[in-house]
């Protein structure tokens, strides 16, 4: 699985690609650990940018789960942004929009993350609201 | 094999119809037939035909019990819920005067799947036989101890004159029973229960509720594709939704519709048809659990259509 970081002032981005399925779901699970583990220390966000990710199942969505409990426990935030319809429809018929703080864009997210992660990333040339 | 039957489909409790939910339900069928034909009997069923579920039926609140039609003489069921004394009245309407063997599995025995038992009006018939199939050490003692006082008027041996007879079944071993082959296997729930898999004249059946699957587990995940392989249809617990099941209803020994869907495509399953309904759900919510359950597999479809119903009792599948 392709997967990208970015640092927005204090929030962290991570976009993973492709499909998060019973094959995928442990190289994510591995690959956020210490991104979690940073957010939680320093009560810092993250957003999983989901734009690239066209398919998740049960366990990419456990998860997901998992990184939302983490993150409650330190009381940092987590959320998740520009799902695919596909894998909106995913969020919606698992109920998982419902447990986690799903944004239409990413821009959207870190608005909800702190104005200096906003910034940052208008400021790194990337388009307004879309 | 011929088909199923479902007698009982709801979880953990039998739940009935209220008056305000049949109020409710002929309200907006009056509503939806204004303006329609009703003069003759087949414009009053093109009406029925033509809404949803939950308005022109009711998914029913009977607790576990399903019939297999094994096209043989003997009856064959999965659990005793309170869907048994409905079974046991239609039985009996049926072969009234003949004597009758009744062979009964037992995916576990909580009291939502033993109830039926002591209102199973057969088997207080002379020269009727249940056998009562089972994986559990517990089985004869649970069943017994049900009628046990304070908890029933009548003792187990005082009306059964030793009709029932149990048969322990070790899992993982192909059993033949009244033409079929069955297995059982051990599922997550707490006390333990059994997954069954009958196998009969090219037809496969399995029966998997009450059981959770712990999803970061990739060897459980297999252990069922296989029990799941190639069946014909999967009775499924899809007591609650997939987020539930992972977080504030974990470890609480049920299942959710989006792994059902999963578990059958990874299978090649035909079938998948949803059951032990959560009792807090209205017909509505099981109505639109089903549209989304079809949806998801939809879009998630990457091998032939597997087929996705949601039980209510009454409901018949034909294999």
């Amino acid at each position: 699985m392709q997967l990208t970081t970015q640092q927005f002032a204090d929030t962290i981005v991570v976009a993973p690609a492709g499909r998060i399925d019973h094959r995928s779901a442990a190289e994510l699970e591995a690959a956020l650990t210490p991104l979690l583990a940073d957010a939680t220390a320093r009560r810092g966000p993250l957003v999983l940018d989901f734009s690239a990710v066209d398919y998740i199942s049960s366990v990419g969505l456990r998860v997901l789960m998992i990184a939302a409990r983490q993150m409650r426990a330190a009381q940092a935030r987590l959320g998740v942004a520009a799902l695919q319809s596909v894998v909106a429809e995913i969020f919606s018929i698992s109920r998982f929009d419902r447990v986690l703080a799903v944004s239409g864009t990413l821009e959207e997210a870190l608005a909800q993350s702190s104005d200096a992660a906003l910034a940052a990333y208008r400021s790194a040339g990337r388009p307004a609201a879309t | 094999m011929k088909g199923v039957r479902f007698w009982g489909t709801r979880g953990s409790l039998p739940v009935a119809l209220t008056a305000t939910g049949l109020g409710h339900k002929l309200r907006e069928v009056l509503r939806a037939a204004r303006g329609q034909p009703l003069d003759t009997d087949a414009d009053i069923e093109r009406l029925l035909a033509s809404l949803p579920f939950a308005l022109a039926g009711t998914y029913g609140g009977h607790s576990a019990c399903v019939q297999i039609d094994t096209g043989g003489s003997d009856y064959m069921l999965c659990d005793m819920g309170s869907g048994l004394r409905p079974f046991g009245q239609a039985a009996l309407a049926q072969r009234a005067g003949k004597a009758q063997t009744f062979h009964i599995f037992m995916s576990h025995l909580h009291w939502d799947h033993i109830m039926g038992l002591p209102f199973f009006v057969p088997a207080f018939i002379p020269g009727n036989k249940v056998l009562i199939y089972g994986s559990h050490a517990e089985l004869e003692m649970a069943l017994r101890r049900q009628q046990e006082p304070p908890s029933f008027p009548v003792g187990f041996d005082t009306i059964f004159e030793g009709r029932v007879e149990f048969r322990h079944l070790e899992p993982g071993v192909t059993h033949r029973v009244a033409g079929m082959n069955v297995t059982t296997m051990l599922q997550r729930h707490t006390g333990d229960s059994y997954g069954y898999r009958f196998e009969s004249q090219g037809k496969v059946l399995v029966y998997s509720t009450d059981s959770e699957h712990p999803l970061a587990d990739p060897a459980h995940t297999e252990r069922f594709v296989q029990f799941f392989r190639d069946a014909d249809l999967v009775i499924f617990d899809a007591m609650y939704s997939l987020a539930d099941a992972i977080s504030v209803k974990a470890d609480w020994g049920h299942s959710s519709n989006v792994v059902g869907v999963e578990l059958c495509q990874l299978a090649g399953a035909r079938r998948l048809c949803l059951t032990h309904h959560e009792p807090v759900f209205d017909d509505a919510a099981i109505d639109s659990m089903l549209a989304e359950t079809r949806r998801l597999e939809e879009i998630t479809r990457s091998a032939a259509p597997l087929q996705v119903s949601a039980a209510y009792d009454g409901l018949e599948i034909a294999l």
